[in-house]
């Protein structure tokens, strides 16, 4: 697989299905592992760098679950194919500084990614479409016990799996869920919500994660705790609060129907009406709009488009996929004209005049 | 003292902030410490926080604590205050005094309950089966059944022995 031919495919967790796809965008669960004895990756040379990467390798070589994956060199990428990759969420940005000895493994259907010489040595991540954490911590189990057949992994009866950051030890896992909350914003719910999860031991987080904002109503919400509870028990308490979550926002969508129908209907085909006819946009006002829109269509009141286009137009808008669309390097002022293209394109609006 | 910010729960972190030279100094709890922690982070990042943290509730000699280093990989105690990783696996260990209770504070745990990795699960099954036979132990005794507590307790032994042997094979390797 080159990772031009990523660019025309839907990766699996875009695919708009899964249950609660209409509030559950992803579920994301990583593994944080290390090979026993070596430094973590900050701390260890180059020839022990190299070490991680062909343990990692022949790990993901003998792997059944990764037998088509493919192997990228950070160092051998273009800035803009790790930003492509970035945008993909198949990896992280840390992952895309600093190249050298860095590795993403991916597999075709974009599931499952592993990253080498990330803050871990290894960084193992499934992600799926939709509220799926049995199934993605289920695989990512698997994926860990294959590899595990390989790699030593560096472990102590106390602490668990042993992290560069303190913050993972124990099960190393983190379970993630991108959701889209638009009506728990729009009735002044969400801060009591998100202060609420705060004393739970669960964070919030932007759309690319650590470091990055919320934005179009979309939350990154993960488990904070990982030492002193089983991987089961951590999946199964951060499950309940989640459904708790959904249920607010379906709650709060249902009631927004009743009483506000004609306002939410406004809005709805503004935000669609600019899409379809925007010659110039940013990114920051097509994920904003792109909220809404994705909003009305969940509510049936959008019966035109379907949720698996509004996730391709997500993708394929942000700055790297356009650039590899155009096969150019654009300046910004660039980027949003060739991004109100493909949007007026996609949503088969005006033609370019 | 009560926190500035919640007035209610226990003062655990002091912080003094200086802006625009105005000194102001704030004792908080750790709830409102952490959501203080949160509005900061992008100034300072993660890791000099995690680092901050470190020391707390240790009262390890200062002069003790700069000299802490990890066998296995060099890494010192002062670099882990310093970036807020540590440099191995084994640096757990060797830092152990010291992390134990930022963990239990990061975590509210210092035990793993997860699962364990192949070449350990061995050793986890004996430390439960250890655990098992002790909870018998002491049932029997209380039973004053002291026949089987012997046996029990010879089991105990027994377990324990191998798991030292291992523990100085593991070494000598």
């Amino acid at each position: 697989m080159n990772i031009d031919d990523l660019l025309n495919k839907t990766s699996e967790w875009l695919k708009g299905t899964g249950p609660n796809s209409d509030i559950v965008i992803s579920t994301r669960v990583r593994l944080a592992r290390n090979v026993d004895k070596l430094p973590f990756t900050h701390w260890a040379s180059g020839k022990q760098r190299e070490q991680v990467l062909l343990l990692g390798r022949e790990a993901a070589e003998k792997s059944n679950l990764l037998k088509d994956a493919t192997y990228f060199k950070m160092a051998a990428l273009s800035e803009l194919d790790r930003q492509f990759l970035i945008e993909r969420h198949l990896m992280s940005p840390e992952h895309a500084f600093e190249p050298e000895y860095k590795v993403l493994i991916i597999e075709p259907r974009e599931v499952i990614s592993i990253m080498l010489n990330e803050e871990d040595h290894l960084r193992i991540q499934v992600i799926q479409s939709g509220f799926n954490l049995r199934d993605a911590s289920s695989l990512a189990a698997k994926l860990d016990a294959e590899l595990n057949e390989t790699i030593n992994y560096a472990y102590s009866i106390k602490w668990g799996y042993l992290t560069a950051c303190p913050t993972n030890v124990g099960t190393g896992m983190r379970a993630s869920l991108m959701l889209h909350l638009p009506a728990l914003v729009i009735t002044r719910q969400i801060n009591k919500v998100l202060q609420a999860l705060g004393k739970l031991g669960i964070a919030v987080r932007g759309l690319y994660g650590e470091g990055t904002e919320a934005l179009g109503n979309f939350f990154q919400i993960s488990n904070q705790v990982t030492l002193g509870r089983s991987e089961e028990d951590i999946v199964w308490n951060f499950e309940r609060v989640m459904n708790q979550i959904v249920t607010r926002e379906a709650q709060a969508r249902r009631k927004l129907l009743t009483k506000e129908r004609e306002e939410l209907s406004d809005k709805i085909f503004r935000a669609y009406g600019t899409l379809k006819n925007a010659r110039i946009i940013t990114s920051g006002e097509t994920t904003n709009l792109m909220s809404i829109v994705r909003f009305g269509i969940n509510l049936g009141l959008l019966p035109e488009i379907n949720i698996k286009m509004v996730n391709e137009i997500f993708i394929l808008s942000q700055p790297a996929h356009l650039q590899k669309l155009e096969n150019k390097a654009l300046t910004p002022d660039q980027r949003d004209m060739k991004r109100a293209d493909l949007i007026r394109k996609k949503l088969g609006g005006q033609k370019n005049v | 003292m009560v926190c500035d910010i919640c007035g209610k729960n226990e003062t655990t972190v002091h912080l003094t902030e200086i802006i625009n030279n105005e000194v102001t100094k704030l004792h908080l709890c750790e709830n409102c410490a952490r959501e203080k922690a949160s509005e900061m982070e992008e100034h300072f990042g993660l890791a000099d926080l995690l680092g901050g943290m470190a020391d707390f509730g240790v009262q390890a000699e200062p002069e003790e604590m700069s000299r802490l280093k990890c066998s296995n990989c060099g890494f010192t105690y002062m670099d882990f205050k310093k970036i807020g990783r540590l440099g191995c696996g084994e640096c757990y260990e060797a830092f152990k005094k010291n992390l134990a209770p930022l963990l239990k504070r990061i975590h509210g745990s210092e035990q793993h309950y997860g699962k364990a990795p192949i070449k350990a699960q061995k050793a986890v099954k004996v430390r439960d089966d250890i655990q098992g036979l002790r909870a018998r132990l002491h049932k029997a005794v209380e039973m004053e059944e002291f026949e089987e507590a012997a046996k029990i307790r010879d089991q105990i032994k027994g377990l324990e022995k191998n798991m030292d042997k291992k523990k100085e094979n593991n070494k000598e390797k």
